[in-house]
């Protein structure tokens, strides 16, 4: 019910301008083509003085190629100047890659791999490597050295591996020495370590769709006939 | 043409010039024209080793620069007919030489010899990239102590950025009843972290600080399972496939009986 009354795209006006209020349950493609419906229409509505537009991605981050889109549709309009793209809670707007990256090989000791986005690493970690990335970290294989997940700031990013055995974890400004800091029990497996209240938690990998709704749980995820 | 192997470590102490000094002699007592060349120069152990100190009159600076010519600085082996050994310079620090140099003299031996066995200074410094540039394979040798690890590791990833076929491992200095009590890190693991091929493992051997303090590499005396380790290892080298050996031996009737029987 609630879907098809809200609308992908909600206009405010305030006293500086426009608001653009962008949800972010939505396929973003779909938002593009309501934000393009709602421009192209209603032409009476925006032929006026130049007006600043604020646009709210919610919790949405969108890609180079999204925003290139978005400001096209928006270019048709030429009143109307955007001022700023924002997503909640001052997380940069732009995600640095679509999905996740894969890279291959050990990174051992002394070696140090900085990543943008979300990295997924097929190889070990060795005592003494380095591997830093501004998204989430995953590890298919052993990481026995230094994760930093989240290096610029984003406190959801997490940090997974096949074997947790980390000597030190970061996740954004939080440092986690494991080996004092944990019972063993908590290592054997695959798990995964976040961010909550300010500390890093470990937690079964199985744990992930609760702690982190962002991460869709599958349910019925098919081809269609 | 022949080949130039480097055998390296990153930390000191762990055996590269015992190593160096045994497979050297191993591959010569398999047939092979050996040159064994020490490249740590200020710090020369290798003809100590080898019992050839006493026989030095040029060495590998004098070669470099052109002080000799490098037939009159090798030094012919005491015990076998095909091993050859080019020293260090003693009084002369790391900055004698640069790559360049080293990589000249490394091809003007490989002409000579089949084996050029290149032993490597401790470190990742100049020293360690001069003896690794001229090289064609690599032999990593660690202990399995955690410290002596995390730098063999540290080395693998350079020797991978080098031109340098992938490097083989050789641990040393295993005792098989500590590992058993737990006390320390068995060869799987080793190997699981430096994700390299494993060229042998050398047992723990009293003998082979024995016959280094005489200048007689432990290769020569036939019975000692460290010397059958590295003579394993030579052949590997050669290519031949050969089975680790066994480093604890059934120690009582009753223990081959129960494995026999399917127990333990």
């Amino acid at each position: 019910m609630g879907k098809v009354l809200r609308p992908g795209v909600t206009i405010k006006g305030t006293k500086d301008g426009l608001l653009f209020l962008l949800d972010e349950s939505r396929p973003f493609s779909a938002i593009l083509s309501e934000l393009k419906y709602k421009l192209e229409n209603a032409s009476n509505l925006w032929d006026g003085p130049d007006t600043r537009v604020w646009i709210k991605l919610g919790n949405r981050q969108i890609t180079r190629e999204e925003e290139k889109e978005m400001r096209e549709l928006f270019s048709a309009r030429k009143n109307l100047i955007i001022h700023s793209i924002e997503a909640a809670n001052g997380k940069p707007y732009l995600v640095d890659n679509r999905g996740i990256q894969m890279l291959a090989g050990t990174v051992r000791s002394g070696q140090v791999l900085e990543h943008r986005g979300d990295l997924l690493l097929l190889g070990d970690v060795n005592p003494g490597g380095n591997v830093r990335s501004t998204g989430s970290i995953f590890v298919l294989g052993a990481l026995r050295g230094l994760a930093h997940a989240g290096g610029e700031g984003d406190e959801s990013a997490i940090i997974a591996a096949s074997s947790l055995h980390p000597t030190q974890l970061r996740i954004a400004e939080v440092v986690s020495r494991p080996p004092d800091e944990w019972d063993e029990s908590e290592t054997s497996g695959m798990n995964f370590a976040y961010l909550v209240n300010g500390q890093i938690a470990v937690d079964k990998m199985h744990q992930i769709s609760r702690i982190r709704p962002d991460i869709h749980e599958w349910k019925d995820h098919r081809f269609k006939a | 043409m022949g080949e130039a192997i480097v055998v390296t470590s990153g930390k000191g102490g762990v055996g590269k010039s015992t190593t160096s000094a045994n497979i050297g002699t191993a591959l010569a007592m398999a047939g092979k024209k050996v040159c064994l060349l020490d490249t740590d120069i200020g710090l020369r152990n290798l003809d100590v080793l080898m019992g050839l100190e006493n026989r030095i009159i040029y060495d590998i600076v004098d070669v470099i620069e052109k002080n000799c010519k490098i037939e009159q600085a090798l030094i012919k082996d005491k015990r076998c007919e095909a091993l050859y050994l080019l020293p260090a310079a003693q009084t002369k620090d790391k900055s004698a030489i640069n790559s360049k140099q080293l990589r000249w003299l490394i091809a003007e031996l490989k002409e000579k010899f089949d084996c050029v066995v290149i032993d490597c200074p401790a470190g990742i410094e100049m020293g360690f990239k001069n003896a690794v540039s001229g090289a064609d394979r690599a032999i990593v040798v660690t202990t399995p102590e955690n410290a002596s690890i995390r730098d063999a590791d540290r080395v693998v990833g350079l020797l991978e950025k080098e031109k340098v076929s992938r490097p083989k491992l050789v641990v040393n200095r295993l005792r098989p009843h500590l590992v058993r009590e737990g006390g320390m890190m068995d060869v799987d693991e080793v190997v699981s972290v430096l994700a390299i091929d494993l060229l042998g493992v050398v047992p723990d051997d009293e003998e082979v600080i024995r016959s280094g303090n005489q200048g007689e590499p432990i290769v020569l005396h036939k019975k000692s399972l460290a010397a059958q380790a590295y003579r394993n290892i030579a052949r590997r080298i050669q290519g031949e496939v050969v089975p680790l050996l066994v480093l604890e031996k059934e120690r009582k009737f009753l223990g081959r009986m129960k494995r026999w029987l399917g127990f333990a």
